[in-house]
């Protein structure tokens, strides 16, 4: 009897691991070893492939790549901390402020844009901007310019692109610890003398922070990690290192350094998410749950 | 004396409800005030308009002399002790200390000293570099009490602060805030639903019922001579009787039960239009089996229906012969009726003197009083 009742917890385990451990396995793990192993490999004049670090030497060779990989970095970073002052008001304003009826709303509200896919959301904001576009139009009709401005293919544009579509994931997370906020710490912040900066600053940002955190890596892989967003509203002024992985791989069909890009990204979100983790002494274990 | 905190006239309405109905009061220089009351009277809305949270719809509210209206809570020279405290979880107790006084711009040793100092008084030297989490619940209480009080302000408000603690915590607080109080000399505003509470502790009491004060007084009296039918059942225990107040040809009033019972009563009653009575009794003023010799006693023949026991808060529970309204009567400690049972029959007397008859049927304060 007890054999059989052992038995069976052992067969409950594989049935719900399984899944997860083929999924881990085949679709992440095999793959990126795969990749790890393609990226020191390179084919040498006469054809033949074998080891060599040639794939991240060029890397740092050709400007064109460490910069363009610099920027991204620079650039999410800037992302993230735009999304990041944007996102605290709202999520106050709906967790606090707004009546408890508004705040289905307002969630509606931020929820509603990704009903429809990135590309379809791009495209509006094309639309909008663009130099035959409504914004355009409508200045121009308003004699507030004379000529039709493009607005487009900025690195300001793409960053404004790049924070619409990453504030959701901002929100959401903050909002999730700021409802636990007890309200009478404010209050006794405030009794005790703090103004609003300070009971921003000292109560509110500190009791957040795990939030934030969680929101902040996020929205910092998602932007680092993007590709439709910087490429359409960036247009060619405005690289992202997503883009040349594309090219390596898919253009110049040179996988191996395509490989060594990635690994590279990959490498550098990491060390960026484990600085910003030591800077706000929060636990990794603890942010993302 | 001077006046630390007064308060004229203050009415609060949210909408059609009236919040606080035209209190008044003034406050002294190092005293302890209690506003005791049920839930829902109003107590919280009038110490959150003391702390600026609110502003009164009309009415003034002076601190120590000077007009408080539109001075923002951080500018008001009163502290609020929260009824859940709301200590800051992020930081340290000596954090949670000095963040007021940094608010003000101390900084360095002034605030260390101050701190320090601070934490000595409340029984918690060395407690700085604990965490909230890490300290118990009358510990809390002590750091949120020194939070406040180490901005020295003219008056200290509480919005029970104790309601979270267990009873046995709870006691042993009240006697150390009183303590506390006493060593600092702050004014202290205290708001209780517990009349224990508010009578050990403070020097005056007021009773605040649907938005007023319907006594206010210091706990003795409050005790002893309650103004009002509320007053008397929400301050210690009470024996309610319905009654009809009669006078006979020599002048003297009684009070009449709708079970036969002929109470005499002190003093003089109007019972021109309608003699519809509460009398008021307290279990401790009633005496058992009271010596023939008392003549002046009322003396009623009841059963016992059953003992509470609770230690020196021992009572029975009595029913006059033949009927079923309940007297709760308390025990003596010396253990001289441990003899007794249920369905035992008993004399039991009190003084006129000790019943307090109001005019009317007043509301309840609770379901049963027992």
């Amino acid at each position: 009897m007890k054999r059989s009742s052992k038995l069976k917890v052992r067969w409950g385990f594989i049935i719900f691991f399984t899944p997860v451990f083929l999924w881990l396995m085949l679709l992440i793990v095999l793959p990126h070893i795969e990749l790890l192993r393609m990226s020191f490999i390179g084919t040498d004049f006469y054809g033949k492939s074998g080891f060599t670090l040639e794939n991240y030497g060029g890397f740092f060779k050709e400007p064109i790549y460490w910069r363009t990989f610099a920027r991204t970095a620079i650039y999410s970073i800037l992302v993230t901390f735009i999304v990041l002052v944007i996102a605290l008001p709202v999520a106050f304003y709906i967790t606090k402020l707004a009546k408890p009826k508004a705040q289905g709303f307002f969630t509606v509200l931020l929820l509603i844009p990704f009903w429809v896919s990135e590309l379809i959301r791009i495209y509006g904001w094309i639309i909008l901007l663009r130099e035959s576009g409504v914004i355009n139009f409508v200045l121009l009709k308003l004699h507030l310019i004379k000529q039709p401005y493009e607005m487009l293919y900025h690195d300001a544009t793409m960053i404004m692109g790049l924070v619409y579509t990453s504030m959701l994931f901002m929100v959401v997370p903050i909002m999730g610890v700021m409802e636990s906020l007890d309200n009478a710490l404010i209050e006794a912040a405030y009794d005790l003398g703090a103004k609003k900066l300070a009971i921003w600053r000292k109560i509110i940002i500190p009791y957040c922070t795990p939030g934030i955190m969680s929101g902040s890596i996020i929205v910092f892989m998602l932007v680092l990690g993007s590709y439709l967003t910087p490429k359409l509203m960036g247009g060619k002024n405005a690289l992202w290192f997503t883009e040349q992985i594309y090219n390596q791989i898919i253009i110049y069909f040179n996988w191996n350094q395509g490989a060594a890009f990635g690994f590279l990204l990959l490498l550098m979100s990491s060390i960026i998410i484990f600085i910003a983790l030591k800077l706000t002494k929060q636990e990794f274990t603890k942010v993302i749950k | 004396m001077k006046i630390a905190l007064s308060v004229k006239n203050v009415s609060k309405y949210f909408g059609d409800f009236k919040a606080v109905d035209n209190v008044s009061f003034d406050v002294e220089d190092g005293k302890f005030f209690s506003i005791l009351g049920p839930s829902g009277s109003g107590k919280t809305t009038l110490l959150r308009m003391i702390a600026g949270f609110y502003e009164p719809s009309s009415g003034k509210i002076e601190i120590r002399g000077e007009d408080m209206a539109g001075v923002e809570p951080n500018k008001r020279p009163v502290n609020l002790v929260f009824q859940n405290l709301a200590l800051f979880p992020m930081m340290n107790v000596f954090e949670n200390i000095a963040f007021g006084l940094k608010r003000r711009g101390e900084r360095g040793k002034i605030v260390k000293d101050k701190v320090e100092a601070m934490l000595e008084r409340v029984g918690l030297p060395g407690f700085g570099n604990r965490k909230i989490g890490q300290l118990s619940g009358g510990q809390k209480q002590r750091v949120a009490i020194a939070r406040a009080l180490v901005l020295e302000p003219s008056v200290l408000l509480l919005d029970e602060p104790l309601g979270a603690l267990d009873a046995k915590l709870r006691e042993h607080m009240k006697v150390e805030l009183k303590k506390l109080q006493l060593k600092v000399g702050t004014t202290f505003v205290y708001i209780t639903h517990d009349q224990s509470e508010a009578m050990v502790m403070s020097d005056y009491v007021a009773v605040m019922h649907a938005g007023r004060f319907e006594q206010l007084d210091t706990p003795q009296n409050l005790y002893n001579r309650p103004a009002s039918s509320f007053v008397a059942q929400f301050v210690g225990n009470n024996n309610k009787f319905t009654v009809k107040v009669i006078k006979d040809e020599r002048g003297n009033f009684y009070a009449a039960t709708d079970y036969g019972l002929k109470l005499k009563l002190e003093g003089k009653f109007d019972i021109e239009q309608d003699n519809t009575y509460e009398m008021y009794i307290r279990p401790e003023s009633i005496i058992i089996n009271p010596h023939d010799d008392l003549d002046k006693l009322n003396i009623i023949e009841v059963d016992v229906k059953a003992i509470l026991f609770d230690g020196g808060n021992s009572r029975i529970l009595v029913v006059p012969k033949g009927t079923d309204n309940e007297i709760v009567v308390m025990l003596p400690q010396n253990r001289k009726y441990d003899y007794l049972r249920p369905s035992d029959a008993l004399k039991i007397g009190w003084y006129p003197s000790v019943s307090v008859c109001f005019k009317g049927i007043g509301e309840r304060a609770y379901e049963e009083i027992k």
